[in-house]
């Protein structure tokens, strides 16, 4: 089976962020990047699926040239080759744009399967990955916690709200979205960092993907990014850890009456 | 309907569910504000007293989309149902709960129409002919004004919770209710779904819980969680956890609290190193006292907490615990 996995390089999740100068997303220069969680987890299925099956996993990312470091990191873990989508005409795409973008890649590449990530940590979109299967005409289903290969079609296990499950019969080729938490990603083996040196990185630009303004022109656009008001009552507890210990449980004990 | 607003009304088997009632509540606000007419969809069979219930509401028409292929809910089907009424009816707005469901098949819906869908709004604001979605982006720790780019149809999602079911407003008359032929070709079906199931029953029930410590990234490895047992112990709380926890395998998934694991109210919730994503959140907020621990005084835990303590829970949790202790005996 070949799968490509969708993967996104997003501003590492413990890192303090601070918006740009124009209030219109947050400063790049001063923050690390790490592959947006649930793609790792998408990167570590494939990766799984083709050790059982047989195959190839190409992974594919769109960003700018730091994004390049997302795909060798994934090459580093087993991934056979990588596609960077970069070009200037590729700053700062809505998921519209970007799936436009990635689906030409993957028409190339011709997957059976198509992983990625249920959202992106930075804008949260939640959108791309089902995008992408409308415009390859493919079947998709999303939030999956489980995979089982058949003949030309796959079983998924979807998650639904509150602890619900549901068994999908997918033909194939499709488009599934991972939820984090559906196996344990491997990390990188420094024999795997060698070898990733040597495998193929291709990159291509909005020409080779025979793109025109009009699939990449924005269908939405963020005008100003702002910290949320703060609307809580919290009252905050200050001191040493000893005296916030004693503060707090005097609070519990005499306020709240919950101990 | 034309240039109105469309809802649409998720269902369980035919009873609308709180998703259907919140969207509803933003699509009368956006009516009102827009001057838009406000039209509700519910897709499926024997729809006959969810519509009744819906057209007591205050909208203009309730549309039924009946047809077997929609009895069961497939991404497949429920696009190419609701792409057809949007072409006969040219709203100009569409408005989703952001629930499972709306996330498995609206972007699609809205890729078909060549248009844009702004998912996950918390709300909206008007100035003169522009609206403003509002937006989480960073897990919360941000917000993003948002517009729509070219002509409508516009297709928006809400966030559970942003506007109140009980806010639905009852109409002067039964609205007008219509049932429309949907044609689906067998073949567009293409997923076949299962029945839905929940895992081996639950060992733990945290919703009857009186206390509940709960841990998140903070806590930093499986090795810390004895610190994290021993408060609870000292509080006679239930031990549960942030999802990135359960996913690392250091607490079972039946501890997680949250969208995708349990809902819990209880008297006293302690969290320790949780930031407070929105998923964690729905789970968690209808607790009565909450104490929040974490090194980040942004965290969006933070805004449901009633104490707040920005500082290393391990050095805060220690002589915690023996404070705790000594007030229980006092």
């Amino acid at each position: 089976m070949k799968i490509a996995v969708c993967l996104k390089q997003v501003p590492a999740r413990d890192g303090v962020l601070r918006l740009n100068a124009d209030s219109t997303w947050v400063r790049e220069d001063d923050v690390s990047f790490e592959i947006n969680e649930p793609d790792i987890y998408a990167l570590e299925e494939a990766l799984r699926l083709k050790e059982k099956e047989g195959g190839e996993v190409v992974v594919c990312t769109l960003g700018p040239e730091r994004a390049a470091q997302a795909l060798k990191e994934a090459l580093a873990k087993g991934a056979d080759r990588a596609i960077h989508l970069h070009d200037p005409a590729f700053q700062n795409l809505d998921a519209y744009a970007t799936a436009r973008a990635l689906a030409a890649a993957i028409r190339q590449a011709a997957p059976d399967l198509v992983l990625t990530g249920l959202q992106a940590d930075d804008d949260g979109f939640a959108q791309t990955g089902v995008i992408l299967a409308e415009m390859l005409g493919w079947a998709h289903s999303t939030i999956i916690m489980e995979i089982q290969a058949q003949e030309r079609a796959l079983k998924a296990k979807r998650e639904l709200e509150g602890g619900w499950f549901q068994w999908i019969e997918i033909p194939l080729p499709a488009v599934l979205t991972i939820q984090s938490g559906i196996n344990k990603p491997r990390y990188a083996t420094l024999k795997g960092i060698l070898a990733a040196k040597t495998k193929p990185l291709q990159r291509l630009g909005w020409k080779e993907l025979g793109l025109d303004e009009e699939a990449l022109k924005p269908r939405q656009k963020i005008t100003k990014v702002f910290v949320p008001p703060k609307s809580g009552k919290v009252e905050w507890l200050e001191g040493t850890p000893r005296e916030i210990a004693q503060r707090l449980a005097d609070k519990l004990k005499n306020e709240a009456r919950v101990i | 309907m034309a240039a109105g607003i469309l809802v649409f009304a998720e269902h369980h088997q035919g009873k609308p569910t709180r998703a259907a009632w919140e969207a509803l509540a933003a699509g009368q606000r956006l009516a009102a504000d827009l001057g838009l007419s406000l039209t509700a969809v519910a897709l499926g069979v024997e729809l006959s007293p969810l519509l009744a219930e819906l057209a007591r509401t205050k909208l203009d028409e309730v549309i039924a989309l009946e047809s077997p292929t929609l009895e069961v809910y497939t991404p497949e089907g429920f696009t190419s149902a609701v792409f057809q009424l949007i072409e006969a009816r040219q709203p100009r707005l569409i408005i989703f709960s952001h629930t499972y469901q709306a996330r498995d098949f609206a972007p699609r819906l809205a890729a078909r129409r060549g248009r844009a869908l702004i998912s996950d709004c918390l709300s909206y604001r008007r100035e003169g002919e522009r609206l403003i979605l509002i937006r989480p982006v960073f897990q919360g720790k941000f917000c993003a004004e948002t517009e729509f780019v070219g002509e409508p149809p516009y297709f928006v999602s809400f966030q559970a919770g942003s506007f109140r079911e009980d806010s639905v407003e009852a109409g002067a008359v039964p609205a007008r209710v219509t049932h429309q032929a949907v044609t689906l070709a067998a073949d567009t079906i293409r997923t076949r779904p299962g029945e839905v199931f929940r895992e081996a029953k639950q060992a733990v029930d945290l919703s009857q819980a009186k206390a509940i410590v709960a841990v998140g990234r903070g806590i930093k490895g499986p090795e810390n969680l004895e610190l994290a047992r021993k408060l609870a112990e000292a509080l006679g709380a239930e031990l549960g956890a942030s999802r990135p926890i359960c996913d690392n395998g250091w607490l079972s998934m039946d501890r997680q609290i949250g969208s995708s694991g349990q809902t819990v109210a209880p008297n006293l919730y302690l969290a320790l190193g949780i930031s407070g994503a929105i998923q964690h959140l729905v789970g968690m907020k209808g607790s009565r006292t909450v104490v929040a621990i974490n090194k980040d005084k942004e965290a969006p835990i933070f805004e449901v907490a009633t104490y707040g303590i920005v500082g290393d829970l391990f050095e805060i949790v220690p002589p915690l615990i023996e404070e705790i202790i000594k007030a229980k005996s006092a």
